[in-house]
């Protein structure tokens, strides 16, 4: 292992993808030349200024950067603790932060001549960004979505249709987002020299954690930027949910060096840790290779994944990007939970109190926020508000007024 | 001498092609699934590869996705799979054995104790089909200071140069996937298998074993004129299911109709 620079968090991975002794390269042989024909691409296209013009440019005029940061007053006032300032990356076209990825990856697969796009989805952002994205490049997409996740996530998936994507359902396994990326890379193997595969997390075998983190950066450059701006000082803590965690990562990567900044990332607890219903991978799961990485896993004693739960499709991933389990080794990050429940009052809250109705990933983070905000008066707290919710009415109204009533 | 070499050795001095059977361990149960892998030698297979189930086997298509499926359902485990193993050796010390599987599970198993536990057991070599060379320090080399073959693969994506650090230090044999594709999806092009196998004899002495899309004996013929064997897979573990499919649980009639294909595979090689 090559050493990473120790006065600095940031510079990971290594040489051969690693941060501490996660990520990696576990992909079978079929797919190994193609993955080291990405990592070349991406490192000459990072240092190309035609390249990264071409990327502000999309993110300005397309996307609609910078997100506003926002001082969420209401839902201050409400905890009667810190400042809650809120980065709005759900006002990006397409309604979470899922684009900012997708544009920068597929200007990659432009970059080498692939215009045929595969892409996996859990709650539907990802397959809509690259969905949207293809529509724009006049690309190919197909995306995978397990079965599941089709009947959750029904609006998104007319969105995908719309804009010319074809949806391949994913019947095997349990027919979620783990299902999805097996079948993703499955199709990916088999049609290896025509497309790109879009991955939508910061996981998979390197140089994808790496890349989306850095095309995610961008929130947390502007954050920091904009909090700067607003209150002359750094925030004391940042909040972001986390399934595979890209929406985090990016928020959170550019403070990692800042020690005075905490972090929370905050995993879906589902029904409970203890309900075996969860998709806490850091808190409540053990390191092993899936999906071409080693990270944090949700398995048994033989080493076979279990199934994740989450209200939210976005967080039902057994696995985390291997630079959250790096984070969590060495302590930089605290990795907190919130359950199915809390997310549906924090759903609420935020839409009566802001008129701002979050995704259901998102809604995770607020709970957390909240918490934290009612004991820290007079500090500064930034959350990612990664997604906006009007893809998950559909599955959120019936149980809010099952609750109701 | 070992007894991938051996085996080689002298089917290549009968001038005969290499048939290996793939089965994944604990299809459709421990109990049948050891019959049909006790009685697979007789019935012409000259290796055996064992499939040990992930719950998430990214590199198989359909068919040995759901064999996989049908052992995890039947409990089947690393410790139950070296114990199937175990069981065969006390009969059988000649048949190579080969273990293939996941990473993930030896992982958690731990690498240390499933190297030791192999060579104890009677393991001939090892395919752990998401361990590229990249993640040799992993793996590789700690089961090759034990003299436990590491079998490399080599795709059609593979080019010359990476050739050379794949064979670098590969024992065993060199096993060819004959499609760019997950397991038993397509049929390989024969032109472009025999045009990457006389890149790979440039290369390396190790014999060469074609898989991944073979499931008939006009394919298996065909495949071992340019090569030194074959494996079968997808189309056994599709007679397991048939046979569940066709009279609703496992019963031994399953067995027969995949011994039945082996040897009508190992016939069509033989007679060639």
């Amino acid at each position: 292992m090559t050493k990473m620079n120790l006065n600095s968090l940031k510079t990971g991975p290594d040489a051969y993808g690693k941060f501490g002794i996660h990520g990696g390269r576990f992909v079978a042989e079929t797919l190994m030349p193609l993955i080291l024909d990405v990592e070349n691409a991406y490192e000459k296209a990072i240092k190309d200024q035609s390249f990264i013009n071409e990327l502000d440019t999309y993110r300005r005029d397309y996307i609609g950067r910078p997100s506003p940061l926002y001082f969420a007053e209401r839902l201050t006032e409400h905890f009667g603790g810190a400042k809650i300032y809120l980065k709005r990356d759900e006002l990006n076209h397409t309604g979470a932060h899922k684009i900012n990825n997708v544009i920068g990856q597929i200007l990659l697969a432009k970059n080498m001549g692939k215009n045929k796009i595969i892409a996996e989805t859990g709650a539907g952002q990802h397959g809509v960004a690259t969905a949207t994205a293809c529509a724009l490049f006049g690309f190919e997409c197909e995306v995978f979505m397990g079965a599941k996740d089709i009947e959750r996530q029904k609006p998104n998936v007319q969105r995908m249709q719309l804009l010319g994507a074809k949806i391949n359902p994913v019947t095997s396994g349990t027919g979620t987002l783990k299902d999805a990326m097996n079948d993703a890379l499955r199709f990916w193997v088999s049609n290896a020299n025509t497309h790109f595969y879009i991955i939508g997390t910061a996981a998979g075998p390197h140089p994808y954690p790496k890349m989306v983190r850095d095309f995610q950066s961008i929130i947390g450059e502007e954050a920091k930027k904009q909090i700067l701006e607003k209150e002359n000082k750094l925030p004391n803590a940042l909040v972001a949910c986390i399934g595979g965690g890209s929406n985090a990562l990016g928020l959170f990567h550019p403070f990692l060096d800042d020690e005075e900044v905490e972090i929370f990332g905050v995993e879906a607890a589902g029904k409970g840790l203890n309900s075996n219903l969860h998709a806490a991978s850091l808190t409540a799961g053990s390191p092993g290779v899936l999906h071409g990485n080693r990270t944090y896993l949700l398995q048994d004693d033989d080493g076979q994944i279990i199934d994740a739960h989450s209200i939210s499709a976005g967080l039902d991933y057994p696995g985390i990007g291997p630079e959250h389990s790096w984070l969590h080794d060495i302590g930089r990050i605290k990795y907190l939970s919130t359950t199915d429940e809390q997310s549906l009052d924090a759903f609420k809250l935020c839409s009566s109190l802001e008129g701002i109705i979050p995704a259901l990933e998102p809604a995770h983070a607020l709970h957390i926020t909240g918490k934290l905000a009612s004991e820290r008066k007079g500090q500064i707290i930034i959350m990612n508000m990664c997604g906006r919710g009007d893809k998950d009415l559909s599955a959120v109204l019936p149980l809010i007024m099952k609750n109701d009533s | 001498m070992n007894r991938i070499k051996k085996t080689f050795n002298k089917l290549n001095k009968e001038n005969k092609k290499a048939l290996g059977i793939f089965v994944t361990a604990g299809d459709p149960n421990f109990e049948n699934s050891l019959k049909l892998i006790t009685n697979l030698p007789d019935n012409g297979a000259d290796f055996i590869e064992i499939g040990m189930p992930f719950s998430d086997p990214m590199a198989d298509g359909p068919s040995i996705q759901l064999s996989s499926q049908r052992a995890l359902r039947s409990g089947m485990n690393i410790k139950k799979c070296l114990s199937l193993i175990k069981i065969f050796r006390e009969k059988n010390t000649h048949t190579p054995l080969i273990l293939m599987g996941y990473y993930n599970p030896i992982y958690k198993f731990g690498k240390e104790k499933f190297i030791k536990k192999c060579i104890e057991f009677g393991v001939d070599a090892l395919i752990i089909v998401d361990l590229p060379p990249e993640e040799d320090d992993e793996f590789y080399l700690e089961a090759e200071k034990n003299n436990l073959s590491m079998i490399r693969l080599v795709t059609p994506t593979t080019d010359e140069k990476r050739l050379k650090k794949i064979l670098l230090n590969a024992t065993g044999f060199v096993y060819y996937v004959s499609i760019t594709g997950i397991t038993g999806t397509q049929t390989p092009n024969i032109r472009n298998v025999q045009g990457n196998i006389r890149k790979i004899r440039e290369v390396t002495d190790l014999p060469i074993v074609i898989g991944f899309g073979i499931r008939s004996p006009a394919q298996a013929t065909l495949m071992s004129n340019v090569s030194d064997g074959i494996v079968i897979g997808s189309a056994v573990v599709d007679l397991i299911k048939k046979s569940i499919d066709n009279d609703g649980d496992s019963s031994n009639i399953e067995l027969m109709t995949c011994l039945d294909f082996t040897r009508e595979i190992s016939q069509a090689l033989k007679h060639n």
